[in-house]
């Protein structure tokens, strides 16, 4: 598409976009450039606009008030990982025969997967608390994985996908070579699906590393806590030690940074995707 | 420790049709195999349906029973009694927190829910048609927020808007000493965590999370609309207000309808963002507590089950009032005219 002429109100709305860029980076560069300053160097005036010295300062009392900092982020990255493996397996073996089966009620029975993504997710949140804790899944990096395992989105997302990539001939020709179900799904279906993949995983790992109310809810011990749950457990009353939660939110934050810089157009448009089909 | 353990689990039921199905294929078609076509995409759909099962459609309906109930989880499953609508009655006629964190929520969600919308459409209209190579990085720049974690962010903005020493109180009060528009800025420093400045510190949190989101979903949206129009539009004289008023608004309406849905069904279950931002108390006269953190509360710290789960119905429908209410307003007419 051609560039619109430049005119004043053009030049004011690439000024007024450029301030909003800045408002959007901003708390990651405060973010950062505070993870290097003592307390006592972010509370004065001006606030400190450029990196210091003391990340390594930080880190320690970080670690101090978090001994299990290091496992906490072990955890974090354990079931972000768990959880993207069992989903890329069961939401696409699913999408797979959604896609390519002709079987009894498949209409319906996608059509009730679908569904199940309006349901209150908040809702079960209680019940969800008690069945974890009848089931000693409480404290249990298990009890924020295998209830997510598979979910409806990956699911619809990998059987559009399947739909588009792969013929059903291709299937039916290897199946008359006599290659098996499964083998059907896990020699010819799946090499051919990286692109989809990719994408359920970036999302799912995503969204289980920026998880806090399931860890809230079934994670007790200090030992166990996942990222998000640690940091949060520094508010507290008195003097905030802003340096180390500045400190331990960045390395909240990198991993998803790098994730982003290395893949931000899938990632959008495999959010997107979904929302302008429909 | 439960290191491998649970996955092996969770896949017992697959794994043995796997190592079966795999150990097939080289023998041909003479003798069926275990894993036939006609069974295989039960199965192979069977994991989501035993999951939603145990971990969606249990917790819905015990949650409907433990609404009806009143116990002490501590007592054990034993203790518990039969209410009726007790706990439903409860809470609208003599929880003031609930009718409290309702309005919060309700007001969270038109102020920092309206902007998103009203700022992202105009940004979308503007990075589709004015960004040339530089379109994927600004548009980058605004989508980071929406997948950041939460916390560790609503955590750097309590440094951020902290009385004395944040940055957003040092940058508005420079801004007051600015000519001319001066006054729209505050002199003195605000503090935050009066129940005055709380919520709007709070919706202002929101809205940077998601207004990348929504002009991305805009954005989509009017890539699919033909660029022949505005070229048409271009020739005739029409100005870029005018193709953004006549051509991409009325054609976005579908995804308006959807964004704004979503932004609904999301702002009424606000939780994490008030709950960091106000250090999970709800902040001074609980100024910044939403229904989410309220049930959150009256569940995880008051041990009641009962009146949570009511609280869960009654936010639900609350939902379900808005997500139809907003059908009413910018989804049905859609299909009238069609």
């Amino acid at each position: 598409m051609k560039r619109m002429r430049l005119s004043p109100q053009l030049v004011g709305a690439y000024a007024i976009v450029a301030i909003g860029a800045l408002m959007m980076l901003g708390p990651f560069w405060f973010m950062f450039v505070f993870a290097t300053h003592t307390n006592r160097e972010i509370l004065s005036l001006p606030p400190p606009l450029w990196f210091g010295d003391a990340f390594l300062d930080n880190l320690r009392q970080l670690l101090t008030s978090l001994p299990h900092f290091w496992k906490n982020v072990g955890w974090s990255f354990y079931i972000a990982l768990v959880s993207t493996a069992l989903n890329l397996f069961f939401c696409s073996l699913a999408g797979f025969a959604f896609a390519l089966y002709d079987f009894k009620y498949r209409d319906a029975l996608f059509a009730f997967v679908m569904a199940t993504m309006l349901l209150p997710s908040f809702v079960g949140m209680i019940p969800t608390a008690l069945i974890m804790s009848w089931l000693e899944w409480m404290n249990q990096p298990r009890a924020l994985y295998v209830p997510g395992a598979v979910g409806a989105l990956g699911i619809f997302m990998m059987r559009q996908y399947i739909r588009s990539a792969i013929p059903k001939e291709l299937v039916d020709a290897a199946r008359i070579d006599g290659c098996g179900e499964f083998a059907i799904y896990w020699r010819i279906v799946l090499p051919l699906i990286g692109p989809a993949l990719g994408t359920l995983g970036l999302i799912t790992f995503i969204g289980s590393w920026n998880n806090f109310i399931g860890p809230l809810i079934v994670i007790r011990d200090m030992e166990m806590y996942t990222v998000p749950l640690a940091l949060r457990s520094l508010q507290g009353t008195g003097q905030i030690p802003w340096g180390p939660i500045s400190a331990g939110s960045a390395i909240a934050v990198l991993p998803l940074l790098v994730l982003f810089m290395l893949a931000s157009r899938r990632l959008i448009d495999g959010l997107t995707a979904g929302a302008v089909k429909s | 420790m439960p290191k491998r353990r649970p996955t092996m689990h969770a896949r017992t039921a697959t794994s043995t049709a796997e190592t079966k199905a795999i150990a097939r294929p080289a023998r041909g078609r003479s003798r069926r195999p275990w894993l036939s076509k006609r069974r295989a995409p039960y199965l192979f759909i069977s994991p989501f349906f035993i999951l939603f099962a145990v971990f969606g459609l249990f917790p819905l309906l015990f949650s409907v029973y433990l609404s009806f109930h009143r116990w002490d989880p501590a007592a054990g499953l034993a203790a518990m009694r039969f209410v009726g609508l007790e706990n439903y009655l409860y809470v609208l006629q003599d929880d003031e927190w609930f009718h409290k964190s309702v309005y919060n929520t309700l007001w969270l969600a038109v102020v920092s829910g309206l902007p998103q919308h009203l700022v992202a459409l105009p940004l979308a209209f503007f990075f589709h048609r004015a960004l040339g190579r530089w379109r994927n990085a600004v548009v980058g720049v605004y989508f980071l927020p929406f997948i950041t974690s939460t916390v560790a962010i609503s955590l750097v903005f309590s440094s951020l808007f902290s009385r004395d020493f944040g940055v957003v109180n040092a940058t508005l009060t420079s801004l007051h000493q600015v000519p001319v528009l001066g006054w729209l800025f505050p002199e003195q420093n605000i503090d935050w965590g009066q129940p005055g400045y709380t919520k709007w510190m709070i919706a202002f949190v929101v809205w940077w999370r998601y207004v990348g989101w929504n002009a991305v979903l805009y954005l989509s949206a009017m890539q699919t609309i033909p660029r022949d129009l505005y070229e048409a539009a271009t020739i005739d004289g029409a100005t870029p207000w005018q193709q953004f008023r006549w051509i991409t608004l009325p054609l976005l309406k579908p995804m308006i309808f959807f964004a704004v849905t979503l932004t609904i069904i999301g702002n009424l279950q606000l939780f994490e963002e008030p709950f960091i931002l106000t250090g999970g108390t709800g902040g001074i006269g609980q100024a910044g507590k939403t229904a989410a953190m309220h049930m959150y509360g009256t569940a995880f710290v008051d041990g009641d089950f009962g009146t949570a789960s009511a609280i869960a119905w009654l936010l639900f429908l609350l939902i379900g009032a808005a997500t139809w209410a907003n059908n009413r307003l910018l989804g049905q007419r859609e299909e009238g005219t069609r």
